[in-house]
């Protein structure tokens, strides 16, 4: 039963990170039906704007938690101005083009900005401060849970009730939810829907970077590269809870970060990733639009 | 004009015989390996090396009275092209053959070398089989062979250690997964640990959390992880998070800076097997002077090893009195010679004895060389 509750902690914390990143891929591709591949590169650039700010903070002589937060701060601001950027140079210019266009765009995005960030820091792994303390009161169970993942899973929570109340219950929310089921009509009842597609990219990106400072400071290392590793699980689980769909994304960051850690600890952990996509591919079968996707009709 | 001519090449006629002539009062030291190709950096500096050595030894008058002739061939590390290379230099007439510099090359060029009952040293080839199946026993090498690591790193957590139960993970890469099989392979055949888990974990994952917590289920005392630094650091920094007391063992591909440095206060306190620091031996330092005086930049990878086996091969001669396959073989194994990679013999498979690798152990953030 311990082992049980170690591997559903462990897989809930990955989880949750998962789907803090999936959100970002899911509210763009809700609206704009774009897979934006550089938001994972949203992420990386999260975690090491973070690892300066902690840098920079650690020589004026701030404490631990202070510092996790201003960093995340900084971060999540830093963070978004990549992602309206993005949206502005890559993806706008493309808004009128074929499908293709924008996603080859965003793929040269993606590489653009790992290797900006290889060439301007470093191809090294570099530490990360341990920036979340070790709580003395979770000592007993601090093997099955502790104080790094409990942080992670409070702030991922509250997050999504962050992102679900503006989302239904702010003037923005609604247009955004506007803009997202008929653009055009959208655009008529007066929504300045590119102001709205800026906005979900910056929202997306704040959400990524936030996962960005979270995993640095629970693993303790960062490099160019854990954009693209995480982006790809992060996109499976967008697509396995329904891509376009916020629930969707959520639950499915929690289902891939649970399948990956009950397969590493009850089967194999070098079949891991071997189960995760062997997952989506039976979910993808049994339900094509993902857990909670709406399967709609295209429109000819 | 003419007449002139010819007698110049009449002279050189003569003086061409006089060298054949001279030839067979010289000891011929092959040298084969990849001179040119995509693989020709491996074999270079042991060519060179070779050659300094042959050089520093003629100018002080050669061995056993006589002068070192180097017979240089190329074999590109293909297996194919290195039986030709071994024909060539066995027609040739060479006493001792410093080479090959692949695995593949050398297993192929073996046999032949074999029959002709010529010593070949390799400084590079460290395919375990080439001296551990006993089917050469005319091979010896300066380097230590692939599974010398785990050996090492086996031998250290059950003896000095004394641990029972161990895990063993890998990273699914070449490098890891040899290190990882051969390590799970002593510790069977040691009888007196159980390999409670072997697995391979995925590089780049997000975190490790359930493998450490499978590591820590099956009770192990210590880890054995084959791989690469980052996924060490990570693995050492989970464990030290979810309370594990596993002691962590590891291989040269963590004996890295990196490690320290991201790892941080959760690597003190780990081993890692890495090769000897071979910097405190003067003749290490005396070859790469030497090198740098004759090349002028830094000698690259096998010259120490290739330095160590010209010098071997051509003290076993001198000891032995003779060319004789069967005494320069007995002196090779039993006369100890002064190289860059210390000071060594060979033992009855032809491994060098007292090269490769040490346990380090990480204190206060810096590897330190166990003795």
């Amino acid at each position: 039963m311990e082992y049980f509750l170690e591997l559903f902690f462990g897989g809930l914390t990955r989880g949750s990170i998962y789907a803090l990143i999936a959100l970002g891929y899911t509210m763009v591709y809700g609206i704009i039906q774009l897979i934006n591949f550089a938001h994972g590169e949203i992420y990386m650039i999260g975690a090491f704007v973070a690892l300066i700010v902690a840098g920079v903070c650690t020589i004026y002589g701030l404490s631990g938690v202070s510092i996790l937060i201003l960093a995340g701060i900084i971060a999540v601001i830093y963070a978004s101005a990549y992602g309206y950027t993005l949206e502005k140079i890559a993806y706008r210019p493309l808004r009128g083009a074929p499908r293709l266009s924008p996603l080859i765009s965003a793929i040269g995005m993606s590489i653009f900005l790992q290797n900006y960030v290889l060439l301007a820091q470093t191809s090294d792994f570099l530490p990360f401060p341990r920036l979340i303390p070790d709580f003395a009161f979770m000592e007993p169970v601090a093997h099955i849970i502790g104080s790094p993942e409990l942080v992670i899973l409070v702030t991922t929570f509250i997050t999504m009730i962050l992102l679900t109340l503006l989302i239904k219950k702010t003037r923005v929310g609604k247009a955004m939810r506007a803009t997202q089921q008929d653009m055009n009509m959208a655009r008529l009842v007066g929504i300045n829907v590119d102001r709205i597609i800026s906005l979900t990219f910056v929202i997306g990106s704040a959400l990524a970077a936030i996962g960005g400072v979270l995993v640095a400071s629970y693993i303790g290392q960062v490099n160019f590269y854990i954009g693209f590793l995480a982006g790809v699980k992060a996109f499976t689980a967008a697509v396995l809870g329904g891509i376009g769909s916020i629930p969707g994304a959520v639950l499915g960051g929690l289902v891939l970060g649970w399948a990956e850690s009950f397969a590493a600890g009850y089967i194999s952990s070098a079949y891991e990733d071997v189960f995760t996509f062997g997952l989506l591919v039976v979910i993808l079968i049994l339900r094509p639009a993902g857990i909670l996707g709406k399967a709609s009709k295209q429109k000819v | 004009m003419k007449k002139m001519t010819i007698l110049i090449s009449t002279f050189a006629l003569v003086l061409s015989m006089a060298a054949t002539g001279f030839a067979a009062d010289t000891i011929k030291l092959g040298v084969a390996g990849p001179h040119s190709g995509d693989l020709a950096p491996y074999g270079i500096p042991a060519m060179k090396a070779a050659q300094l050595v042959v050089k520093k030894i003629n100018a002080q008058g050669g061995i056993l009275g006589k002068q070192v002739e180097l017979l240089i061939q190329d074999d590109q590390c293909k297996p194919e092209i290195a039986t030709n290379t071994a024909t060539k230099l066995v027609t040739d007439g060479a006493d001792v053959v410093l080479g090959h510099i692949c695995s593949g090359a050398t297993k192929a060029a073996l046999g032949i070398y074999k029959d002709a009952k010529i010593p070949v040293m390799s400084p590079s080839a460290t395919n375990p089989p080439l001296t551990q199946s006993g089917d050469y026993p005319n091979f010896f090498r300066t380097i230590a062979s692939d599974d010398m690591q785990a050996k090492m790193a086996v031998d250290f957590a059950i003896n000095k250690l004394g641990v029972k139960k161990v895990a063993v993970l890998h990273d699914k890469g070449d490098y890891g997964k040899g290190f990882a099989e051969f390590a799970k392979k002593y510790l069977d055949e040691s009888g007196k640990v159980d390999v409670v888990l072997f697995a391979g974990i995925t590089p780049g994952a997000m975190d490790y959390s359930s493998i450490v917590q499978k590591v820590r289920k099956n009770g192990a005392e210590a880890l054995i992880f084959g791989g690469y630094h980052p996924e060490a650091s990570k693995l050492i920094s989970q464990m030290k998070r979810k309370r594990l007391k596993t002691i962590f063992i590891s291989d040269d591909g963590v004996k890295d800076n990196s490690f320290l440095k991201v790892a941080g206060d959760a690597a003190n306190g780990a081993y890692v097997t890495g090769p000897r620091d071979l910097s405190g031996i003067p003749l290490n330092a005396a070859a790469t002077a030497e090198f740098k005086a004759e090349y002028g930049k830094e000698p690259g990878a096998f010259f120490q090893e290739g330095y160590s086996a010209a010098l071997a091969l051509l003290n076993a001669i001198e000891k032995a009195g003779s060319t004789d396959y069967d005494a320069v073989t007995h002196a090779l194994r039993t006369e100890y010679v002064d190289t860059p990679v210390g000071r060594i013999k060979f033992d009855s498979k032809g491994d060098a004895e007292g090269v490769g690798f040490s346990v380090y152990k990480v204190e206060n953030g810096a590897f330190v060389e166990l003795k």
